[in-house]
């Protein structure tokens, strides 16, 4: 109420106690230096006490040598590295799981949103079960389960599961064959962004044809010949310059190839399979947003089944799904410091260790904190981005 | 807003509440009544609990031997087990009065971590476990470039384990875990090819697995490992008490006094165990140190002297079989020297 009596500018009668301009500046006053004082005593009794507990505190130590490895490494890294870029490959793994959560968790998740909403019983009793699973379930419980309970009881290195194309799976991981580019490979990628190229290019005439004269062009089949054929057909003009590493058996280990870690890949499944339970039944809920008389009304235009969907229902179940997703994701990064427990060595496991070999808990805890809020800011601030292109245009 | 304006007032005053002043660590235990003790959350010989759920080990009864000098009864101890990550701060924040818990002294954790360590309870040295049954035809750890090596993290045996590698030109993959349970199950399930920790904790740990047998501990120690409790820094009665607490478990050794005779040693004539069990006419050692005069006398009926310790928790009288070696008192050739009681 007194917000809008000044609003409004009416002059305040009565004793100037009961006027809700000064009242309110009062409060507001008073809270402004009762938070600054605040902070400023926590900040002070902190050091203080530092100093009484001969404590080395600042952030100086970031420049001394690590002297400890990290099983998984990005960048380059070594035991002689600096804490600081021990703290940047912590950083990286944790951006590395986020960001490959967050694409499974939304392909997982809207498979099994839709599958809901199938026509097909099982297929919709399937999904449910799975929703219901996954949803009730801990997070660190499921990445227990799939570390334990199914990566472990894998069989030793010496005998690996040798699993089609070359690659196998034991208890230490999942490897890969890598591909290894030889000499004019470039060929290969500068087709790529090409094909990439044309086929916007493509796109863009075709819907200008469309609006003007009303005829189609079947862009999505163009796209994927170009996408994929002019990359093939450079590969084959440059002399298929590719080979592959295969892994091999050595005294400890499989070496050589690509190596997914058991701690990396229990991390993101059990992630992506938590999440994607929640993200399900964000879909479900947007597409049911989306009032029946929508697709009713489309149909009566003659449009078809597929169109429908894909012109009519997703981009307006797309408005009120954003919101919550951005939600999920900020979740999934931060559930991903849960790696500590099966250690792999994301932002929390790292900042940890530092933070115990150099007995600086409060900078480090700090460092920790900042990260993170820095990582979900730019979550949101993308995520934000594309909810307001897909926002509501009225004309 | 006011309800904000009195929600601040209130965290303000709760912090000022947890901010009063740190009376002595000796006058605060004495006053609550029981010693709190940081152990590791089960390290066999060191500090784990039995079957019953009281904790065992040389960490252990040190605890133990400090509140028999200072309340007169070994009971008077509450154990908080912490995970290697976890200790310093536990000590540092004053949730643990004393840290025994297998750690290593260095020049680093002296200084720049606010702690005070007050002796060596057990000299050990890093070592490396494998599987011998998987890994025929490995007898040195100079073999094990390319292997995957489990540790624990926050540890200086992380750091050791880096040097050694580096220092011998060789490839490993770390698998880190924070909880030393994590680190175990890791290995017994076959995450890795070794085991690195300290020698002693190896021969506890492999008591633990699912086929002990199998295992074996290498020959090499790739470093010093001077295990020992510590106390916050700048209290330094708090840090007399529980370093002659150590000297006294020695000193009853070096004299003879046993669990089983220390009441008849106190009949005794000879001065130097007189001044040691307080029977010393007007001596008046102990209340120096701010405990009883009979403060020794406590600490051997409560757990006995060190050798007893030693044996019935690491050495002969337990399941690991470790022998004294260098933790032997100096009269026999190893390391253990307590400065005398006068």
């Amino acid at each position: 109420m007194a917000s809008q009596e000044i609003l409004r500018g009416e002059p305040s009668r009565g004793s100037f106690i009961n006027d809700p301009r000064i009242r309110s500046l009062f409060f507001q006053t008073l809270v402004v230096i009762l938070l600054f004082s605040s902070i400023w005593w926590i900040v002070h009794n902190v050091i203080e006490n530092l100093q009484r507990l001969h404590i080395a505190s600042g952030f100086g130590f970031l420049k001394s040598r690590a002297g400890f490895d990290i099983s998984d490494t990005p960048i380059a890294y070594t035991s002689d590295s600096t804490y600081f870029r021990a703290l940047v490959v912590g950083l990286l793994n944790t951006i590395i799981i986020a960001a490959a959560g967050i694409v499974l968790a939304t392909v997982v998740g809207f498979l099994i949103g839709i599958g809901r909403l199938s026509q097909n019983w099982l297929i919709r009793k399937i999904c449910t079960v799975y929703v219901e699973i996954f949803r009730n379930i801990p997070p660190l419980l499921v990445i227990f389960f799939w570390y334990s309970g199914v990566l472990a009881v894998l069989p030793p290195p010496r005998e690996s599961i040798h699993l089609p194309l070359g690659s196998f799976l034991n208890q230490r991981g999942f490897y890969l064959p890598r591909a290894v580019w030889g000499d004019g490979s470039w060929l290969i990628g500068v087709a790529l962004l090409l094909a990439i190229a044309m086929a916007w290019f493509v796109a863009q005439r075709a819907r200008q044809r469309q609006r003007a004269t009303g005829q189609q062009f079947p862009v999505f089949w163009t796209s994927v010949a170009l996408i994929v054929g002019l990359p093939v057909l450079a590969f084959l003009l440059s002399g298929m310059p590719l080979t592959f590493d295969f892994p091999k058996q050595s005294t400890f280990n499989l070496t050589g190839g690509f190596w997914i870690k058991p701690e990396f890949l229990s991390l993101l499944l059990a992630l992506s399979f938590y999440t994607a339970a929640f993200i399900a039944e964000i879909v479900r809920a947007g597409i049911r947003g989306v009032s029946k008389g929508q697709t009713e009304a489309a149909a009566a235009l003659g449009l078809r089944s597929g169109p429908i969907l894909r012109l009519v229902v997703i981009p307006q179940a797309m408005r009120i799904v954003i919101p919550p997703l951005t939600s999920q994701y900020l979740n999934l990064t931060k559930n991903s410091s849960l790696a500590i427990a099966i250690g792999y060595p994301d932002l929390t496991a790292t900042a940890g260790t530092v933070l115990n070999q150099t007995g600086q808990a409060v900078e480090g805890v700090f460092i920790m904190m900042i990260a993170y809020l820095v990582l979900s800011l730019v979550t949101s601030f993308v995520m934000n981005i594309v909810n307001a292109r897909m926002a509501l245009v009225e004309r | 807003m006011k309800h904000i304006a009195i929600g601040i007032l209130g965290a303000a005053a709760l912090g000022f509440v947890a901010s009063a002043a740190s009376a002595g660590t000796l006058d605060t235990v004495k006053q609550k009544g029981f010693l709190q003790c940081g152990v590791s959350t089960g390290l066999a010989g060191f500090s784990a609990p039995d079957d019953k759920g009281d904790w065992k080990g040389i960490d252990a009864d040190f605890c133990r031997a400090v509140a028999a000098a200072v309340f007169g009864d070994a009971s008077k101890v509450k154990f908080t087990p912490l995970s290697a990550k976890e200790r310093f701060t536990a000590l540092q924040s004053g949730e643990v009065d004393i840290l025994s818990r297998n750690t290593t002294w260095t020049s680093n954790r002296d200084s720049a971590l606010g702690l005070d360590f007050v002796g060596i309870t057990y000299y050990d040295g890093q070592g490396f476990m494998i599987n011998a049954k998987k890994l025929p035809g490995v007898n040195s750890a100079l073999q094990l470039s390319g292997a995957a090596v489990c540790v624990q993290s926050g540890t200086t045996t992380e750091l050791n384990l880096a040097d050694y590698f580096k220092k011998n030109k060789m490839e490993y993959n770390p698998v880190v875990f924070e909880k030393l349970e994590e680190v175990n199950a890791a290995y017994d399930a076959g995450r890795c090819d070794a085991y690195t920790t300290d020698q002693s904790g190896l021969y506890g740990i492999r008591l633990t697995l699912s086929s002990p047998a199998d295992h074996v501990v290498l020959p090499e120690i790739i470093s010093k490992e001077p295990l020992g409790p510590a106390v916050r820094q700048g209290d330094d009665q708090w840090a007399h008490i529980a370093r002659w607490t150590y000297f006294a478990l020695l000193n009853a050794e070096e004299a003879g006094i046993t669990q089983a005779n220390v009441e008849e040693m106190k009949t005794s004539t000879d001065p130097n165990i007189q001044r040691l069990l307080g029977t010393e006419p007007d001596g008046k050692y102990g209340a120096d140190l701010g405990l009883s005069n009979d403060w020794v006398v406590n600490i051997v009926k409560a757990v006995g002297n060190y050798g007893e310790m030693f044996e019935r928790n690491v050495g002969s009288g337990s399941p690991l079989k470790i022998a004294r070696g260098i933790n032997a008192l100096w009269t026999k050739g190893g390391l253990q020297y307590g400065p005398p009681v006068r």
